[in-house]
């Protein structure tokens, strides 16, 4: 966080989304989204996995990153080690390239973290079970 | 597949709706949308075309209430139905945690029906997942409409069953929903079969679109207890 948060100072970008690929949104860094941010995870994700299949029609593996410009806003997106995306939104108080150039050492810290997080989650293979012997409270709640 | 949030105190699932074009998904949504309370529910996402045909899908978040502290969240999505969206329909099946097969109960829709339950089975195996294990209830929809198949055919067409290999789950299970009907039973050939939980609907209406809901919801919770 504290690396996004050093990025968003240094691009001027106004704020950073972390989405996990199947569109649940993980964490949002810098000025809070005045849109519906649930709404906003499931599109990116959505928008992902489109662009996917496009890049493996024309032969490539993948679009590593993408970028829609507005007139006013504008985002940049960019893989994190194939399971979450991170979103850019940036106004004209900054450039694309800027965004670009600042957002490499970042994406390669959250690329690096996530990687380590994941092997550790197959690792231990720990699966919480915070509904366990839960059944009649599940069956009372669709009574 | 469902994530859960301690910060948050939330479990999100991710529900689809799956099922031909025109068969009354999106019609489902719109129902619960219409029907929850606004603060239990988000936005209704359509990426439709002009005619109001899903082109992507369908998005609807609602909460479902609370347990064990955590608040239960539902991502809704619908599929497009017609045939040559299958690239678009395979993406939202990823990270699945429960189904809902809405067909069309119209007689001149059971070749519909049965093409989209093949794709639904074929577009799942391609990313690994096995229907026969996952939370899956179909919904018939539009049992209204004078043309309407009858149920028994219907059940023998979408739904004859997945064989029951383990021994220790080869008992007669009732189905909750249907006084005399069972979920898990020896059929005369004698393997022993589970159907998935049916609900008749009329979407439009809103007739069986709460209980299908709540029924695939429920499943999904379970696994997680």
């Amino acid at each position: 966080m504290r690396s996004l948060q050093q990025f968003l100072y240094e691009s001027n970008a106004r704020c950073a989304l972390l989405v996990d690929r199947s569109g649940q949104l993980v964490a949002t860094v810098g000025e809070q989204p005045r849109f519906d941010a649930t709404a906003f995870a499931t599109l990116t994700a959505a928008d992902f996995s489109a662009n996917d299949q496009l890049a493996r029609l024309i032969g490539e593996t993948e679009f590593n990153s993408l970028f829609h410009q507005g007139e006013q806003e504008s985002m940049y997106l960019v893989d994190i080690a194939r399971r979450v995306i991170l979103v850019i939104l940036f106004d004209n108080r900054t450039t694309l390239g800027l965004v670009r150039l600042k957002v490499k050492g970042t994406v390669e810290e959250l690329a690096r973290l996530f990687t380590a997080m994941f092997q550790r989650a197959r690792d231990t293979m720990h699966q919480p079970n915070i509904l366990a012997g839960a059944e009649d409270e599940i069956d009372r709640l669709f009574q | 597949m469902s994530m859960i949030n301690y910060a948050a105190r939330e479990i999100s699932c991710k529900i689809v709706y799956y099922g031909p074009g025109l068969g009354g998904k999106t019609t489902n949504l719109e129902h619960v949308y219409g029907r929850v309370q606004p603060n239990t529910r988000g936005k209704l996402i359509s990426l439709a075309t002009e005619t109001e045909r899903t082109l992507f899908f369908d998005f609807l978040p609602v909460d479902l209430g609370t347990i064990r502290g955590f608040k239960t969240r539902f991502h809704l999505y619908t599929v497009p139905g017609q045939v040559y969206y299958n690239a678009s329909r395979k993406l939202i099946l990823k990270s699945v945690d429960g189904i809902v097969f809405v067909a069309d109960s119209q007689v001149e829709r059971m070749e519909a029906n049965q093409e989209a339950m093949q794709n639904l089975y074929e577009n799942m195996l391609e990313y690994g997942y096995d229907l026969s294990t996952m939370p899956f209830v179909i919904q018939y929809n539009k049992r209204d409409l004078p043309n309407a198949a009858p149920l028994n055919e219907l059940q023998a067409a979408l739904n004859p069953g997945f064989e029951v290999f383990e021994s220790q789950r080869q008992r007669i299970a009732p189905d909750p929903y249907h006084a005399g009907e069972n979920l898990i039973e020896q059929i005369p050939t004698g393997e022993w079969v589970e159907r998935a939980p049916y609900f008749e609907a009329v979407a439009v209406t809103g007739d069986g679109v709460f209980d299908t809901l709540k029924a695939v919801s429920k499943l999904v919770l379970k696994t997680l207890a």
